[in-house]
């Protein structure tokens, strides 16, 4: 019989490298879903994942993963949670997640707004704050459409290098 | 519950990391993982009643938005509406889940959107009106996601940390629709001559359904100043009109409900016992 790993700094490692489903760039822990790996006195992990939208079609596939690679590495009990609370933010996405964003084409996201109370903020196209190009590094953008092919991704275009990117937008 | 998920037993010999795609299957439980005790002195009936109506109300915007697919003025709207109706689809699972843990029946979340006829919902009635033009689109977006973002700030302080936790994730979700509706609102009202008269028209419309989400949960004050501060950015009159008797929260229906209804529920209906 082979002995189950007792290794939590192990099983929290796998957990973090398991890549998002929609963003493959990003690992788990990139992107800030990945909220604790531990391993319980009967040798059970336990890892718990929040949902990044109300809607995101990935938790089951995340859940799935996770239990599937740690399984593979030889942990047999294996407990996948999901918290709701505290709601994710794009302020839990990692440096070397930013980087991976950028350097893949995809504008990572600004300071998350800290309130949703009083007026709306009514700014039309031109306000907005300029996101600068992941590919040329200019200023000269524009939003073409604040919602995208995923929840969590803006369109945008550059005027300097023509080309169109996706933004991740702040939540 | 399993870890085992049918999504592993398809992607089964497929090494090539396309099976990560396979996203639609085995999404059965969407509170699955997570700590779903009551805590000691919540009236479980009357969270039961609020956790459904507030889905009702997500369930049918998102049908409504839905139907905006393929048929939106161009194609950012389409995709910013069907993104919306995610959000609000999100929402609606989550809290007809948590219905079907506090309500004593231990039913899931497609219990509660299929096999309910129409006098078992609950929505407001502005949620169940056809789309009309896209100006009722926006007008109707600004109206109900300003009062379900009162009423769901209100809920991050709920005594079940399930619905607070869920409103709280909704909050972010609502006040990006409601900006979104805003803008449009702006943009047509400020617009040609036929945009600022389909925008006053779709307010026009809006106004009688407002005193009955008032009753439903009294946000008065909050819509009002959203309503006020954008309609005077828009150029346009504030809505009023001679509010409609009845509630959809008591029962009380438009003839529009049970025709979403059957088209919502067809497919669930003829195939009961399917899975996909």
């Amino acid at each position: 019989m082979v002995t189950p790993p007792t290794d939590e700094r192990l099983a929290r490692h796998i957990a973090e490298r398991v890549p998002d489903p929609e963003l493959p760039m990003l690992t788990l822990a990139d992107l800030g879903v990945l909220r604790e790996v531990s391993l319980t006195a009967d040798g059970t992990v336990v890892a718990t994942l929040t949902p990044t939208y109300s809607g995101c079609p990935a938790m089951s596939e995340m859940r799935a993963e996770v239990a599937a690679r740690l399984k593979a590495a030889g942990y047999e009990r294996v407990e996948v949670r999901t918290v709701l609370d505290p709601p994710w933010t794009t302020d839990w996405i990692t440096d070397a997640g930013r980087r991976s964003l950028a350097e893949h084409g995809i504008a990572p996201p600004g300071p998350a707004p800290r309130s949703s109370t009083g007026p709306v903020p009514l700014v039309l196209s031109a306000a907005r704050p300029a996101v600068p190009c992941p590919r040329c590094g200019s200023a000269d953008t524009e939003e073409t459409s604040r919602f995208g092919a995923t929840s969590c991704k803006a369109l945008w275009r550059c005027g300097a290098c023509r080309e169109p990117f996706e933004y991740v937008k702040e939540i | 519950m399993s870890d085992d998920h049918v999504y592993l037993s398809l992607a089964e010999g497929h090494e090539s990391g396309d099976e990560r795609w396979a996203f639609g299957t085995g999404f059965e439980d969407p509170l699955y993982g997570v700590d779903t005790a009551v805590p000691d002195g919540v009236d479980t009936a009357e969270l039961a009643a609020s956790c459904l109506a507030l889905g009702d109300d997500a369930l049918v915007s998102t049908q409504r938005l839905a139907e905006w697919t393929t048929r939106a003025p161009e194609l950012e709207e389409e995709v910013a509406l069907a993104n919306i109706g995610l959000d609000l689809l999100g929402q609606a699972r989550l809290l007809y889940a948590r219905c079907g843990q506090v309500d004593g029946t231990g039913r899931g979340e497609d219990a509660y959107a299929y096999f309910r006829d129409a006098e078992d919902f609950r929505p407001v009635r502005l949620a169940e009106l056809p789309n009309g033009d896209f100006a009722f689109c926006v007008a109707r977006l600004l109206v109900l996601s300003s009062w379900r973002l009162a009423h769901f700030h209100h809920l991050t302080a709920s005594p079940d940390p399930v619905l607070a936790a869920i409103a709280a994730k909704g909050v972010k979700e609502l006040t990006y629709h409601r900006q979104y509706a805003a803008e449009w609102v702006v943009r047509l009202g400020d617009g040609t001559e036929e945009s600022h008269r389909r925008m006053r028209a779709a307010l026009e419309q809006v106004g009688p359904y407002l005193d009955e989400l008032f009753t439903a949960y009294d946000a008065q004050e909050e819509v009002a100043a959203v309503l006020r501060q954008v309609t005077q950015a828009a150029g346009l009159p504030f809505p009023a009109g001679q509010s409609l008797p009845g509630a959809g929260r008591d029962g009380d229906h438009t003839e529009h409900l049970a025709l979403l209804l059957a088209e919502l529920q067809s497919v669930a209906r003829a195939h009961p016992e399917a899975t996909w």
